[in-house]
């Protein structure tokens, strides 16, 4: 360590254009709207690991940090979008070895008798190293009003490996916000091995209608002028009412959407339909929704 | 007396670096990997015990040298290997088979001659650590 001056320059800027980093994290601005805190945090986590690269270099060695994270946030935030992102940031920076995803829950680590459940959660385990293992309602592994469930066998071993292994697998959790906190509670040692705590923020309606057209890009549609105004309205109206998942519901509506569409090209069909036609989402689509028929019931 | 059974038994012992990217060429292929003991090590002793499952689906090989791991630390006086099949249709069978870990001490072979009729003599094989009972050999 001592053979090296502590003057020897670096070359910051070429790790960084090595990573190839500044291309992920451009998609991740375009593809993901809003989420400042999440983007912010998932910045600071490549710097940290694009510097601790360049330490290398300089055989400044410091211990892997930790990156297991949870995801906290209500239904339809893009906590299962972004753990999906996070395993491809985390193989370009070199932190995980093969970058794929394996997505779980309390059925694929928690067995059904004594002695099955160790065997089955080292299975999981095993195939999720070298990348990600994403625990989807993570807290329904601790059931505390039955003493003799399996899961604190699961999570025993999970933490087992979460901390001997770091450099092998990064464990994700995502859940709603209260359960996750009320897990976390029970059992601080989960707690106190996960770094990075990540709150995802509701969108505002702003962000859902970005969202919306995005997802109608994907899908090759599009708004009519009129179209995207009443589907601002509805994103409005749709967030008073109960049961509102964010994104999802936003993707739910543009799926009924897109049936009334077809319906309307069936009914008009003596007419001479042209591409057009088959691109737009009009504005009848929309007015259509039992949003707005309910609210003018009221 | 050191055995040679699979592959590289002829080549000083694997590191576990060098047993990791054989894990690693196995899983490139989609083999299924499994960890397997004996302390028998007759030549034709081709049913070894098997340590846990075989493992589908893996992408990396830290899972394996995990349980190659486990595995040395339970049973370090005896032979253990690392084998990969090969499901594919018309294959079926193992592709690779290398030894992970031996004895210390190997005692080696015995030359049995049994006369037979009209003086023919029959030659076969015994290991001196199967002399002792299962789980005693090798200590």
């Amino acid at each position: 360590m001592n053979d090296i001056p502590d003057s020897t320059p670096v070359d910051l800027n070429k790790v960084y254009e090595e990573s190839n980093i500044q291309e992920v994290l451009d998609q991740l601005d375009r593809e993901l709207i809003g989420l400042k805190p999440v983007k912010s945090r998932i910045r600071e986590i490549a710097a940290l690991l694009l510097v601790d690269k360049l330490r290398e270099q300089v055989q400044l060695r410091a211990q892997s940090p930790s990156l297991h994270m949870c995801f906290t946030g209500n239904p339809g935030t893009g906590k299962t979008t972004v753990a999906m992102r996070m395993a491809e940031i985390l193989h370009r920076l070199g932190y995980v070895r093969e970058g794929h995803v394996v997505a779980v829950t309390r059925d694929d680590l928690v067995g059904q008798y004594i002695g099955h459940t160790a065997p089955k959660t080292r299975e999981v385990l095993k195939k999720a190293m070298g990348g990600v293992l994403f625990i989807d309602e993570a807290y329904y592994l601790y059931k505390p009003e039955n003493e003799r469930d399996y899961g604190a066998e699961a999570i025993e071993i999970l933490l087992q490996v979460m901390e001997n292994q770091r450099e092998d697998l990064v464990v994700i959790l995502a859940g709603y916000k209260d359960r996750m906190d009320r897990f976390f509670l029970s059992n601080p040692g989960m707690s106190s091995r996960i770094a990075h705590h990540i709150d995802f923020p509701d969108y505002t309606p702003d962000e859902l209608l970005e969202i919306a057209k995005l997802m109608m890009a994907g899908l090759n549609y599009r708004f009519s002028p009129e179209g995207e105004k009443t589907f601002a309205e509805y994103i409005v109206k749709r967030m008073e009412m109960p049961n509102f998942a964010n994104a999802r519901s936003i993707r739910n509506a543009l799926d009924r959407a897109r049936l009334r569409q077809a319906n309307r090209l069936f009914a008009s069909h003596d007419k001479a339909l042209t591409r057009q036609d088959l691109l737009t989402i009009e504005a009848d689509d929309i007015l259509a929704s039992r949003v707005f028929t309910q609210s003018s019931n009221q | 007396m050191r055995i040679t059974q699979g592959q590289f038994s002829f080549l000083p012992d694997l590191t576990d670096e060098q047993i990791t990217s054989q894990i690693k060429y196995a899983l490139k292929n989609n083999w299924a990997v499994n960890v397997e003991y004996t302390d028998d090590p007759h030549p034709r002793n081709t049913y070894w015990e098997m340590w846990g499952m075989p493992m589908f689906d893996l992408r990396d090989p830290a899972g394996i040298m995990m349980e190659v791991q486990d595995c040395r630390k339970t049973y370090p006086d005896q032979y253990i290997r690392v084998t990969a099949f090969d499901s594919t249709r018309g294959w079926e069978t193992p592709r690779m088979s290398f030894i992970v870990n031996r004895p210390k001490e190997e005692p080696g072979f015995q030359l049995l001659r049994q006369e037979s009729d009209g003086r023919h003599i029959r030659y076969t094989l015994h290991s001196y650590a199967t002399d002792k009972p299962e789980g005693q050999r090798y200590r």
